[in-house]
């Protein structure tokens, strides 16, 4: 006896489809409000000329972490300009940083929530291990019918992709503070939010930083896959390298991808560690 | 106990029971049943049983028993951080068992500071930041609350150390850290929980000292917990015994160590019987500093200083004793410009010879509290006797 095939699949469509009809309003507003906020970050940061950004960014890995960070960051990013892969970065780093504050913004509550309540912590943690195994590809197709193809459908799929180390660590964090602190907070009669404010959340900074840095790296991966669905930057670059079989060019657009990743590793690390 | 004292603190039928049907254990309780046989037939622990005290405006009660006893649990029920299960502890017509949320934070802010065993102090919070954690969660506002905390960081000698992190510091000053920040709160009740316990020995009999300095200056209700039988007696104005979640003996250190209510006081104290045989001249320590009589006032004023004593006994140059001589007095031949201080002792002070069995000397510490002097037949001064020292020595007596 034949079973049939569930069609999981087409569910999923109906779903979506239904979903990009009935919400068509809202995730065109969306999408213009994101747009816009590319271009002008966009356009600010490409306003400043090469050397100002470069000698911005070097001067801020010396004062959060070290002078060695500085020169490493000024050589990197005058290789990237040298390379000519000067605005295809920028257009990354853009992506990378609405995506990460989006990711954060949302997974602060989500996770503070999550630490909170152990009903919703059941709830959250399955979802993330969903959302962190399912192929990155995937979260691209879902993002073309709501958002269309560009950078705004990049950044939503990013999200998705980026955001569970945020909240897992940021619930870790607050779960990690000593039970004795938390009873020494409310002998001294602190309210619910004083003791998140003044306890909680400071202990677990250091934690919740950790994610926001895994999170960032997360984006960064995601943000140059986003390529194929016609996200900028230096993702584009090495999309175009391999239809057009130039291997030179995708490994310079590939080393930029490295050098942008281990500047933003280094400092999110080393900011995490001078709060310590 | 003095009836004439206001009570703070009214614990009445207090009962605590952990775990998910506390009818059921209480019911087996009233059947007679005790705490192991009740965790056996169902599962539950019953933490107290049935506990009524009162706490005295002022005093330091201290509530003692061994590990597993109940103790902590009984602090924590005080301030609710342990919800009760039956029971009313009144504070000031407030009965904390029944109040809502709002006003539980309310009362907590109000009456109760805490002082933890293993310090529990905010480690991404300067000593400073710590000592104002209370008055912060009250909203006092930033200048006020830092002199308050500034000065009860001076209290506890932590005065220089305000910006350091209390990683940097050792085990005894970060509990000193723990009760500026109790002080400074000034809660009308001061709660701790084997405050001194994780301290080491020596540590630990300062710090006892202190708190008694600080309490004869301050006056705060204070519940301590503690299952050393040497500490209790030694800070304690009045002791609750507690045995597996029960009150066994209420009284004050001569009361329990002199009449045991039964035979676990008894075991407790065990060899203090022999306190009939222990003398004075077993408790009795060096004269630490002598006045002559040829001494002039302010001499013998700078020796009390020195030591930080309020009275000094005063000897001929064999050691003959002929009288004590307080600090008061001796400004006083100051400022009348007396050449000695002959004129000045006074004749107010107890004497004993070595032999005088200790339990007679508890009645002898008068108001005042000076030391008894030990004198043989010469009546050459042998030692002094001070309060503490007996307790301690008849509990030394317990422990062999
Ligand atoms: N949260 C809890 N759940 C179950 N049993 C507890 C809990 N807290 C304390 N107990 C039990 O209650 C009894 C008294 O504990 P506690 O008050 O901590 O004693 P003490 O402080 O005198 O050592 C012990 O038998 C302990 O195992
Ligand atoms: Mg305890």
């Amino acid at each position: 006896m034949d079973i049939p095939r569930i069609p999981l699949g087409n569910w999923i469509e109906g779903g979506l489809n239904w979903l990009t009809s009935e919400y068509s309003l809202v995730t065109r507003g969306i999408s213009r409000f994101t747009q816009t906020g590319i271009n002008s970050l966009n356009d600010s940061l490409m306003w400043l000329p090469e050397w100002a950004l470069l000698a911005i960014i070097a001067l801020l890995c010396w004062k959060i972490a070290s002078i060695r960070l500085a020169i490493g960051a000024a050589a990197g990013l005058a290789l990237i300009w040298n390379l000519g892969l000067w605005n295809p970065m920028i257009e990354t780093l853009t992506l990378v940083v609405i995506a990460t504050f989006v990711a954060v913004v949302i997974a602060l509550p989500v996770g503070i929530a999550a630490a909170l309540s152990e009903r919703l912590y059941r709830l959250i943690m399955p979802a993330l291990d969903f959302m962190q195994t399912m192929p990155a590809f995937v979260y691209l197709i879902p993002a073309i019918p709501f958002f269309g193809i560009g950078s705004v459908s990049a950044i939503f799929a990013t999200v998705i992709f980026s955001m569970p180390p945020a909240i897992r660590f940021t619930t870790l964090g607050i779960r990690q503070v000593p039970v004795e602190l938390i009873e020494a907070a409310d002998a001294y009669g602190a309210t619910r939010g004083q003791k998140l404010v003044k306890v909680q959340l400071p202990l677990s900074l250091p934690t919740i930083m950790a994610g926001i840095n895994q999170t960032i790296m997360l984006a960064l991966s995601m943000v140059v896959i986003a390529a194929m669905i016609g996200a900028d930057g230096l993702g584009s670059e090495v999309w175009r390298a391999i239809q057009r079989l130039r291997p030179g060019d995708g490994f310079e657009a590939g080393i930029a991808v490295v050098i942008l990743a281990m500047l933003l590793d280094r400092l999110t690390q080393s900011l995490r560690k001078s709060r310590q | 106990m003095d009836e004439t004292r206001s009570v703070k603190i009214q614990v009445r039928g207090l009962s605590k029971v952990f775990g998910k049907q506390p009818k059921k254990a209480l019911e087996l309780r009233d059947q007679g049943l005790k705490r192991p046989e009740i965790l056996e037939k169902t599962g539950q622990t019953l933490g107290l049983s049935n506990i009524s005290f009162d706490v005295y405006e002022g005093e330091l009660l201290v509530i003692m028993g061994l590990s597993g006893s109940g103790k902590s649990t009984l602090i924590r029920c005080l301030n609710r951080l342990i919800d009760t299960t039956e029971g009313d502890i009144i504070i000031d017509g407030e009965n904390i068992p029944t109040l809502g949320e709002k006003a539980l934070l309310e009362c907590r802010r109000r009456h109760f500071s805490m002082v933890f065993q293993n310090f529990a102090l905010f480690p991404h919070r300067t000593v400073q930041q710590n000592a104002e954690f209370g008055l912060e969660i009250r909203g006092i506002d930033k200048v006020e609350r830092r002199d308050i905390a500034h000065t009860a960081l001076k209290q506890v000698g932590l005065e220089g150390w305000e910006d350091a992190y209390p990683n940097q510091l050792s085990g005894g000053m970060q509990q000193r850290v723990g009760l500026a920040r109790a002080l400074a709160n000034d809660a009308s009740v001061l709660l701790m929980d084997e405050a001194f316990s994780a301290l080491d020995p020596l540590i630990r009999k300062d710090m006892q000292q202190e708190l008694l300095q600080l309490q004869s200056k301050m006056q705060k209700t204070t519940v301590f917990i503690t299952h050393d039988l040497d500490e209790a007696l030694n800070i304690g104005d009045r002791i609750v015994l507690l045995k597996d979640g029960e009150i066994v003996q209420i009284g004050t250190p001569e009361e329990i160590l002199t009449q045991p209510a039964d035979d676990y006081v008894r075991r407790f104290i065990e060899g203090v019987d022999r306190s009939r045989v222990l003398t004075a001249e077993s408790a009795m320590r060096p004269v630490r500093t002598t006045a002559r009589s040829s001494d002039g006032p302010r001499t013998a004023l700078h020796r009390m200083r020195d030591h930080s004593i309020d009275s000094i006994y005063v000897t001929d140059r064999d050691r003959h004793l002929l009288g004590l001589l307080e600090a008061e007095t001796a400004s006083r031949a100051i400022e009348a410009k007396a050449e000695t201080i002959t004129d000045y002792l006074t004749q107010d002070f107890r004497k004993v010879p070595p032999e005088e069995p200790l339990q007679n000397l508890f009645a002898m510490f008068s108001e005042k509290s000076f030391p008894i002097a030990v004198v043989d037949k010469q009546q050459r001064l042998l030692g002094v006797v001070v309060k503490g020292a007996v307790l301690d020595e008849l509990a030394r007596a317990g422990e062999q």
